[in-house]
């Protein structure tokens, strides 16, 4: 007999499956790829794909995923920030590729898109994120500086990316895109508050509040 | 306040044009005010130049056709209808990209100053299902316009341009 941890396990993972690979099966039987070339069609991808990492993130260093807490949590936590901004880069990339003047207009925010600048400025926190936590024990940041930065960039990051993605018309189905969006949301919430980031705190080690 | 100013132009036309203009600029959604030296010209919009093509060929229809693109022209000031204007229309389409040769033509507007070219479905690209427009052929300043579909499964789109002396 499987015991409730084991399924508790299977249903969490089971779960999180669904809430990401459902939007990107609807969005994969899109009648709009017909239309596009593989370039524009990875770039697409590439951008949803992103998105669930976004919910990936505060899910990790809130240690609610099994397997995951405290340390482990963290460090995958880093790995898939990494693999967000390939991603992004990709995504970039490749929407540069297949038009040149929209990605400019866009990158520049000369867009006429509304969305345009919203999924720009996600793509410059997710960069400074990035950038600052490679270079974090060479600069020398306390936990507490460190969060200082990352917080605000992250409340940016995720904002910028949801707003950026309900405002497109593109592969994504409606319903599934609101709902991975507001999954998004309510994660970062729940690990915002969880881990109480607006206290100043001493210590950052053993902070997960998962309990397993 | 606007009525006062336009006064010394009151006659039946020019209210009549005030009046469409008003109504256009509504339900385009700008605000164009009529002001004393009448109809405003129209701005390039904003990537309304992105993969331009110059010198598309005119042509009976873009394609297979399918989706109607429509529109006037009408000369800044007065708003008289201007004829034989050459607009050059592009889009993502069913059947190409925007950059590509066959999603360009172009088409020349009647004696009333109006054009109406049928081209193949427009599909979101970057976003938006939009279509693009262009009067560029020096008689008046170039405009580029990027009008926008409320909505992708819509079968034709509309564009107006009130051009100024280059």
């Amino acid at each position: 007999m499987m015991r409730w941890g084991r399924a508790r396990t299977i249903l969490i993972w089971a779960a999180l499956a669904v809430v990401i690979g459902v939007p990107i099966a609807f969005a994969a039987g899109s009648e709009q790829l017909a239309w596009r070339g593989p370039v524009y069609i990875l770039a697409g991808f590439a951008g949803i794909v992103a998105l669930g990492l976004v919910l990936l993130q505060p899910l990790l260093i809130g240690g609610y995923l099994p397997g995951f807490a405290a340390y482990r949590g963290r460090r995958a936590h880093h790995w898939i920030g990494g693999a967000l901004v390939a991603m992004i880069v990709i995504h970039v990339a490749g929407l540069w590729i297949t038009s040149p003047p929209d990605m400019i207009d866009a990158l520049t925010y000369q867009s006429p898109t509304p969305f345009s600048p919203f999924g720009v400025t996600a793509m410059w926190a997710i960069f400074a994120v990035a950038l600052i936590a490679v270079l974090r024990r060479r600069l020398g940041l306390r936990p507490r500086t460190w969060r200082f930065i990352h917080m605000p960039l992250a409340v940016v990051i995720v904002v910028g990316s949801v707003v950026h993605c309900l405002l497109i018309e593109g592969t994504m189905e409606t319903i599934t895109k609101a709902a991975l969006c507001a999954l998004v949301l309510a994660a970062t919430v729940k690990a915002m508050i969880d881990l109480q980031v607006w206290r100043r705190r001493r210590t950052l080690r053993g902070e997960s509040v998962a309990r397993q | 306040m606007t009525l006062v100013v336009l006064k010394p132009l009151l006659n039946r036309r020019n209210l009549l044009v005030a009046g469409g203009t008003v109504l256009a600029a509504g339900a385009s959604g700008l605000l164009l005010p009529a002001r004393a030296d009448g109809l405003a010209p129209t701005e390039s919009m904003s990537g309304g130049a992105n993969n331009y093509r110059k010198g598309a060929a005119v042509v009976d229809r873009i394609g297979k056709g399918g989706f109607w693109m429509s529109g006037t022209v009408r000369r800044a000031g007065d708003g008289t209808p201007l004829a034989g204007q050459r607009i050059q229309i592009w889009a993502h389409t069913v059947e190409g990209q925007e950059h590509e040769p066959q999603s360009h033509g172009a088409t020349l507007t009647d004696k009333d100053g109006k054009f109406r070219l049928e081209m193949p479905q427009i599909i979101p690209i970057f976003g938006q299902p939009h279509g693009h427009l262009a009067y560029d052929s020096g008689e008046f300043k170039t405009v580029f316009l990027r009008p926008v579909m409320r909505s992708p499964k819509e079968t034709s789109l509309e564009a107006h341009f009130v051009l100024q002396p280059a």
